[in-house]
């Protein structure tokens, strides 16, 4: 993933008011746990772990009495600053909806420039696996009520947290060699 | 002219009610646009791909449709392609009341299930219908129509929710703020969303190669609409369907920019439904969320016909399908700005591109109820995201109307003589009268101190307001008593021999201007010749927009023949021809080409140019500014002040050339200050009209807001931008040629 691309996401989040934290996946779990709220549901990463307080076979009443909704996102589009959500048959998109404060985990291999890169990503996927998923852009908004509110239906706050590739800089977690990133911040 | 009466009426009330609230959104829904497409390295791009799909897609959709019954079918789910609202409605009620035995269906908005009223149908059968997006469901406890095809409740104040809900729910501690009351509405929505058998979704799209819907929203709620239930029900028009997942990604970066100003909307729901979810069991909530449930989830997609394949096989409604429901029409709009959708469209639709809706789908007497509201001003036109010709749509539909209710009882012989139009017999008094205007232009201009003092006496302004409809407040046009034509050949032609001239101009007398203000004609003659130009000014028919804006098409094109045959000569010759008049300009550029031949449109529209496009390609190349008039210095006189105001028209803007002028005055060190309305709100005949007379004064408010205290000198090119201005202000803007002209 290229240097601009991951700076592009990060100002793009910045900008939808959605906070980020990066790491190697070795430090996913910690990142994970500053990130969630508490009670805290989640769904089994398929990179990285999730701390042991996040309950990942909860009941509906667990997913209802959650603050926090954690799930992993299949890809991130940089351009928009958006998450892809699948809807599996692990309950990725209701954790990911019905809670206040969704945490999602990306891995930055995951990351395309744009949305033809998304659509092109896609349409395998929908053709020949039937999948379902939601870009989702920043936190549920509504204007309907006289005034921009976030948390319409889904949730009002959204985290990113977003794995570094082993070794790419050396550390795998400093921005120091991210000029663009320095400059924006 | 009694249910014109009540027209006007209805158009007051919407004013003084919702006018406000519209006004605010609809005009930061606008202004967000811009900003959002002005991000966009390829917006122009963007929207060709998206017209290009769309076009293909129509033009290829009964194989589409086969395709998607075999994906969906392959899925595990149903497609019912149904004849129309009755047909779709008879299935979903089955399905819901018999099959799944529902009580509850939660509802993601959508105007096709609004086109089909199938929420009136399920509630006969027993089933509660609740909509779950916040506005659609305000309008649903208020018991409301949508006002706009994206934000359905934008006419609602957020007092006037509050006091809704205080109303009907009796809360214990009545929310007030808007955090207040979407969090009310998102508690009460989310215990309905979890106890509902049935979730409703519209689509915005759906890809026929995999089966793939996809829905845009920002709320989330057709996420929780299609997770929380485990029968979905996907209703679309058939226009909705594109060959691939992969044709998605243009629209997806156009709809949220081009509807509300948003980049891209919150949620981007791609799915190929039955979705994998678990369906979560809210009544039982000790299991397990996922615990294999999502396998008995059930789909079914009904796409709905309703008049679009008819469309499709209409030449002209047929780009209607092309649509998009972005509601870019709408805010682009300056009557839409004022009233809102309450007083467009018909029974769904609203905003622009309604009329052509409204024609397909419900036939043209529904259409025909407010089609007027489109004044052709063509701001809407580069505002759609896929270049659908919104306001040609407008004219074809007011043509048809023409064509098929005219009321043969009409006393029309009377009127053959002042009216030699190429219409049937019957049409509407004022329509003709409107659309004759350059025959009675020539016969005000024959008989000028006559027709002035008559056109200005009491009884007949009384007499035209009660038979023709032309309301009494609003000056008429004074007309000169020798045109600018005869003016020009009794000066003995042009100063600048053609032996000598850098170029020859032909100076299209257009009507106003031959016959009414004259002044801005000779100041054209004299700011062309200060710059070395050879000008004619030959005696030219109309251009055929007057006809035109009254929807009589055949007119229009004989006008336009006729305009062609008397310019072909001069362009044969390599003459070009200079406009003075914006809207004259747009027909030659844009409207011709349905008119004439492909090459005769190309040539003419490439040789023609406006006034002051011409004398900033002059400047450009080489031509010498100080022959201009510059600004004089210090306080002096008003009029030849340094400081400049400059409403650009709103034709002229859609085209291209609404900012030569500004660039032109800055050259020869004007201050100018341009005005950010879409339009003036007159648009021709339309602010004559006894019925719109305040709504043209409101959509020209914000000129008055923005130049009603300047001290700066008023300039503005098109006819009815001048006569808008001089009622809005009290004071007559001259054209910006008459600014930057050498004295006579």
């Amino acid at each position: 993933m290229s240097v601009a691309d991951r700076s592009t996401f990060k100002r793009r989040l910045d900008s939808l008011g959605v906070t980020v934290t990066e790491g190697p996946e070795s430090e996913c779990a910690e990142l994970i746990d500053e990130a969630a709220g508490d009670p805290a549901v989640g769904v089994a990463l398929d990179a990285g772990s999730l701390p042991d307080r996040i309950e990942t076979d909860p009941t509906t009443a667990e997913l209802r009495a959650a603050h926090t909704g954690v799930t992993d996102a299949e890809l991130g589009v940089a351009e928009y600053g958006s998450v892809a959500i699948e809807a599996d048959g692990a309950g990725t998109e209701p954790v990911s909806l019905f809670v206040d404060r969704h945490v999602v985990v990306l891995r930055e291999a995951d990351l395309v420039p744009d949305m033809p890169d998304a659509f092109e990503w896609l349409g395998p996927r929908a053709r020949d696996e039937s999948t379902d998923v939601v870009f989702a852009t920043g936190p549920s908004a509504t204007a309907d009520m006289g005034g921009l509110v976030h948390g319409a239906h889904g949730p009002k706050e959204v985290h990113v947290v977003l794995l570094r590739e082993p070794g790419e800089d050396g550390s795998g977690e400093s921005d120091a060699t991210d000029p663009e990133v320095s400059a924006d911040e | 002219m009694s249910s014109d009466a009540t027209k006007g009426d209805r158009i007051r009330e919407l004013m003084a009610t919702e006018g406000d609230a519209v006004a605010e959104n609809t005009r930061g829904f606008n202004q967000g646009r811009y900003e959002s497409t002005g991000r966009l390295d390829d917006y122009e791009e963007l929207k060709a791909e998206a017209r290009g799909i769309k076009e293909d897609a129509i033009a290829r959709l009964p194989e589409l449709i086969e395709e998607v019954r075999r994906t969906v079918e392959a899925n595990g789910g149903t497609v019912y392609v149904a004849d129309d609202a009755a047909d779709a409605n008879r299935y979903i009620t089955e399905l819901t009341a018999e099959e799944r035995d529902a009580d509850r269906l939660v509802k993601s908005k959508s105007m096709t299930s609004e086109e089909i009223e199938v929420n009136e149908a399920l509630e006969a059968e027993g089933v509660e219908v609740v909509e779950t997006d916040l506005g659609e469901w305000v309008l649903q406890v208020a018991d409301e129509a949508p006002s706009h095809i994206v934000a359905p409740a934008i006419h609602k104040s957020r007092e006037g929710i509050a006091e809704l809900f205080a109303e009907r729910f009796d809360p214990d501690d009545p929310p007030e703020t808007a955090e207040e009351l979407t969090m009310f509405a998102r508690e009460r929505l989310g215990e309905l969303i979890e106890d509902a058998d049935v979730g409703m979704t519209g689509a915005n799209f759906v890809a026929a190669d995999s089966g793939t819907m996809l829905l845009v929203t920002s709320e989330g709620n057709a996420r929780k609409t299609v997770t929380a239930t485990d029968t979905h029900v996907a209703v679309a028009g058939v226009e909705k369907l594109v060959p691939t997942v992969e044709d998605f990604s243009p629209f997806v970066e156009l709809i949220g920019r081009s509807g509300t100003g948003q980049d891209v909307t919150s949620y981007i729901s791609t799915l190929t439904p039955p979705v994998g979810s678990p369906v979560p069991d809210f009544e039982h909530d000790d299991g397990p969320l996922a615990d294999g449930s999502g396998d008995d989830r059930d789909f079914h997609l009904v796409l709905i016909d309703n008049g679009r394949m008819e469309m499709r096989e209409d030449e002209q409604l047929k780009e209607t399908l092309y649509c998009i429901r972005c509601s870019a029409c709408s805010n682009a709009c300056g009557n839409f700005q004022s009233v809102g959708g309450h007083a467009f469209g018909g029974e769904t639709y609203s905003g622009g591109i309604a009329t052509g809706w409204e024609a397909g789908i419900e036939g043209l007497d529904v259409a025909a109820e407010f089609n007027d509201l489109c004044t052709g001003c063509s701001r809407c036109v580069p505002a759609c995201p896929v270049g659908i010709d919104i306001p040609w749509i407008n004219t074809v539909v007011r043509d048809r109307i023409n064509r098929g209710e005219a009321d043969p009882g009409q006393t029309d012989w009377m009127f053959e003589e002042l009216v030699p139009d190429e219409e049937p017999g019957g049409l509407d008094l004022s329509t003709r009268i409107v659309g004759n205007y350059e025959t009675l232009a020539k016969w005000g201009s024959r008989t000028a101190p006559i027709a002035n003092r008559l056109s200005d006496a009491g009884p007949v302004r009384a007499l035209a307001e009660r038979v023709a409809g032309i309301d009494r407040r609003r000056d008429l046009p004074e007309f000169a008593g020798e045109p600018l034509v005869d003016w020009f050949e009794a000066r003995g032609g042009s100063r600048v021999s053609a032996d000598e001239a850098e170029r020859e101009a032909v100076l299209y007398a257009d009507t106003a201007t031959n016959y009414v203000d004259v002044d801005r004609g000779k100041a054209a003659v004299r700011a062309l010749e200060a710059l070395d130009v050879h000008v004619r000014v030959p005696d030219l028919p109309g251009s055929g927009r007057p006809p035109l804006s009254q929807g009589m098409i055949a007119t229009a094109e004989s006008a336009a023949e006729d305009v062609y045959a008397g310019l072909a000569t001069h362009v044969d010759a390599g003459r070009d021809v200079v406009v003075i008049e914006p809207s004259d300009l747009a027909m030659f550029r844009s409207e011709y080409e349905k008119f004439l031949p492909e090459a005769s449109h190309e040539r003419l529209a490439a040789a023609s140019y406006d006034v002051m496009e011409y004398v900033f390609g002059l400047l450009e190349n080489g031509a010498d500014p100080s022959d201009l008039r510059a600004p004089a210095e210090g306080t002096g006189p008003v009029a030849a002040g340094k400081r400049v105001a400059y409403h650009p028209h709103c034709q002229a803007r859609t085209i291209g050339v609404g900012e030569h002028a500004t660039a032109v005055m800055e050259a020869l060190g004007y201050d100018v200050r341009v005005s950010d309305t879409e339009c003036c709100g007159m648009a021709g005949s339309f602010g004559y009209k006894h019925d719109y007379y305040e709504l043209s004064m409101d959509v020209g408010e914000p000129i008055r807001e923005q130049f009603g205290d300047t001290d700066r000198t008023v300039v503005a090119a098109g006819t009815s931008c001048t006569e808008q201005i001089d009622a809005l202000l009290g004071d007559t803007p001259m054209h910006p040629v008459e600014l930057v002209a050498p004295r006579e």
